[in-house]
């Protein structure tokens, strides 16, 4: 019998919202326990800040250029490979329950597997991705997943309670509530164990007690929020009062500062704050961040901590639930998100081709089993979801297949120094409707450098360059700045010789997303 | 973001353009080739299209031109405001043809979401017309 293995991935969580990173809003004890007994990593970044080709990047250890799901709306290939084959072929029962997301949810024709499960299930003894079980759920009440079909038939009474995720348009909502006409807002009367939180965690609980006892598995719970739209149960929302939550040290309230910092950004910055460009479907089309006030960030601050506070109680009732089946001392726990959100900072929300930390610093916090006895540590060097994949497979004993581009985690610090974890790198590329933005980034020591490729709005000179010592709020872009050339030019050095193979042919756009 | 939007896929078939033609002019043919698309019923100039999860679109097909190796339709379900699909089969005189599947529609995302299934169902008809004519592959590709 060999470790079993729970992967908890939230959905666009911010590094801040943990207690044990420094947060002070949400209370999460349960994620805080862990990390106080495992390892908690400060410097994980995601290889794309958006949720699609982030999701592939985690299933195959691969770089979006690589596994080939370079934007959201584009499906991971039937080829592509994953761990979670790689762990079933070892023997490991698999199991996926909550969000998914390698294929587009924007899917009238019900053409992607992913989206039929629910009606057709898995065919007798087969596997998808290696999963020989899946529920799945998305932010929403509507549409074809497990989470949605369950509600619509044991309590239908609930949908109409949940915000509209896309407009009349197919677009992604803009529409404000609750008491600050915040974007994606809504009071959600729903009764609090019917919301998808709870349902994720009360289908994995169910799923783990099919097993037997002395089955070795991997099961991945994928909660579908923090993501917006910020709709949690009602009944909860006023665990944190919105006019008490303190506003981000990224967000500058005066207008005029907020204006300075974005302007010593590529234009594309400026122009989405200012509504006249949208870059891709990430946020609502007709929001324009500019109108977005003090008191609306408040009250989605607040909002977002009540849902990662609900997911924090999902996780320990999924804990208690391995507890009493004997399994506490043998399970591995890896904690983390696809990727962060903007939450405020320089008056932004949701996300986009902004490579800074409130998309790409991300909560990563790892428990081996205590059976194995490794001391707590804090990780400051620099890892990335690509190195989950492997992380999996050294967890189960198995070798790491040659087509996975990570390593396994490191331990600490020494451990990091000792198997050169220096860097990791993120992509963002986007093309829809005529529009193309093209962003690499690597971070390494104190510094994050991206690089811009030519697209509608930049010429391919443009650059993003933050001290993260002197400023972790990466309000100083020194990319033109004389006195940092040569670090510049060592960091784009280092991006040009770590580009990730690129998958040939690049796969189409199918979706929006 | 515009309202409308216009999503082109194309592909290069080895194979005569009366063989692809027969394939892609004939309106009741989709379900070889088009993904998602189980079953089609042509009736006049109404074709009525049914999606895997049974959900069934309505179409008016405006064009099926075999001198120009044209084929249009609208879908007139309600979602869209407006759409016009087009398929152009172009002889290359190489013993290749370019077909090109062009959606233009409003709302743009299912523009997209519609226009971004083309690309797949273009490279069907590319499997089904080279694995030796359409009847040959007909088969295989139908329901994949």
């Amino acid at each position: 019998m060999g470790r079993k293995i729970l992967f908890i991935t939230t959905d666009q969580q911010r590094y801040d919202t943990l207690g044990c990173n420094g947060g002070t809003i949400a209370r999460t004890p349960v994620v805080d326990r862990l990390a106080a007994g495992g390892i908690r990593f400060e410097r994980a970044h995601p290889q794309s800040v958006v949720c699609m080709p982030s999701r592939s990047t985690i299933l195959t250890g691969q770089y979006p250029a690589t596994h080939g799901v370079w934007m959201n709306g584009v499906p991971l290939p039937p080829d592509a490979p994953s761990v979670a084959d790689t762990l079933h072929d070892a023997g490991y029962r698999t199991a996926l329950v909550g969000k998914a997301h390698f294929q587009p949810f924007l899917d009238p024709l019900l053409r992607f597997e992913e989206n039929a499960m629910s009606r057709t299930g898995l065919p007798g003894g087969m596997t998808y991705r290696g999963f020989e079980h899946l529920e799945l759920a998305a932010h929403g009440p509507t549409g074809p997943l497990h989470y949605a079909r369950w509600l619509a038939a044991e309590h239908p009474g609930a949908i109409a309670g949940f915000y509209r995720v896309l407009d009349a348009s197919f677009q992604v909502n803009g529409a404000g509530g609750g008491e600050t006409s915040a974007p994606q807002v809504q009071e959600n009367p729903i009764e609090r164990g019917w919301y998808h939180t709870d349902w994720v965690a009360d289908r994995t609980i169910a799923w783990l007690d099919s097993l037997a006892a002395g089955d070795d598995w991997f099961c991945w719970m994928s909660f579908p929020d923090p993501h917006h739209p910020w709709d949690p149960p009602q009944s909860e929302v006023g665990r944190i009062d919105w006019r008490d939550v303190p506003l981000p040290p990224g967000y500058p309230e005066r207008a005029e500062d907020r204006a300075r910092i974005i302007d010593a950004k590529p234009r594309h910055w400026r122009m989405w704050y200012d509504g006249t460009l949208v870059t891709n479907f990430e946020a609502p089309a007709r929001w324009v961040p500019a109108t977005l006030s003090a008191d609306q960030v408040r009250e989605i601050t607040a909002r977002n901590a009540v849902e990662c506070e609900l997911i924090d109680e999902a996780v320990g009732r999924v804990l208690q639930a391995i507890e009493g089946r004997g399994w506490a001392d043998d399970v591995d726990v890896v904690f983390t998100t696809d990727h962060g959100e903007l939450g405020g900072d320089f008056g932004l929300l949701f996300k986009g081709p902004y490579h800074v930390d409130g998309l790409m610093r991300l909560p990563l916090v790892w428990r081996p089993a205590p059976g194995c006895r490794l001391s707590p540590e804090v990780v400051t060097r620099p890892v990335g979801l690509v190195d989950l994949a492997p992380t999996f497979c050294a967890i189960a004993g198995v070798d790491a297949p040659g087509w996975m581009q990570g390593a396994a985690l490191p331990v600490s610090d020494t451990d990091a120094d000792a198997r050169r974890f220096e860097r990791v790198l993120t992509e963002w590329d986007s093309e829809l409707f005529g529009i193309d933005v093209h962003l690499r980034t690597v971070m390494r020591d104190h510094w994050v450098c991206t690089v811009y490729r030519p697209g509608t709005c930049h010429d391919g000179t443009e650059g993003e360059l933050y001290d993260l010592d002197g400023d972790p709020l990466q309000q100083l872009n020194l990319w033109d700045d004389p006195a940092r050339r040569s670090e510049r030019d060592a960091l784009v050095a280092d991006l040009a010789d770590h580009e990730p193979r690129a998958r040939d042919p690049r796969p189409l756009l199918e979706a929006p997303v | 973001m515009n309202e409308r939007a216009s999503i082109r896929r194309e592909v290069r078939i080895t194979g005569s353009a009366d063989e692809i033609w027969a394939v892609a002019g004939d309106p009741a043919r989709l379900t070889e080739w088009f993904p998602g698309v189980v079953a089609c019923e042509v009736d006049g100039d109404t074709r009525t299209v049914t999606a895997g999860a049974g959900r069934a679109m309505t179409e008016q097909i405006v064009t099926i031109d075999r001198l120009q190796r044209r084929f249009q339709y609208r879908i007139t379900t309600p979602m869209f405001r407006q759409h016009l699909g087009t398929v152009d089969v172009v002889d290359l005189g190489d013993g290749t043809c370019m077909v090109v599947y062009g959606t233009d529609a409003e709302p743009a995302m299912l523009a997209l979401a519609v226009g971004g299934a083309t690309g797949q169902a273009l490279t069907n008809l590319r499997a089904l017309v080279e694995a030796g004519g359409p009847d040959a592959g007909a088969g295989e590709i139908a329901g994949s």
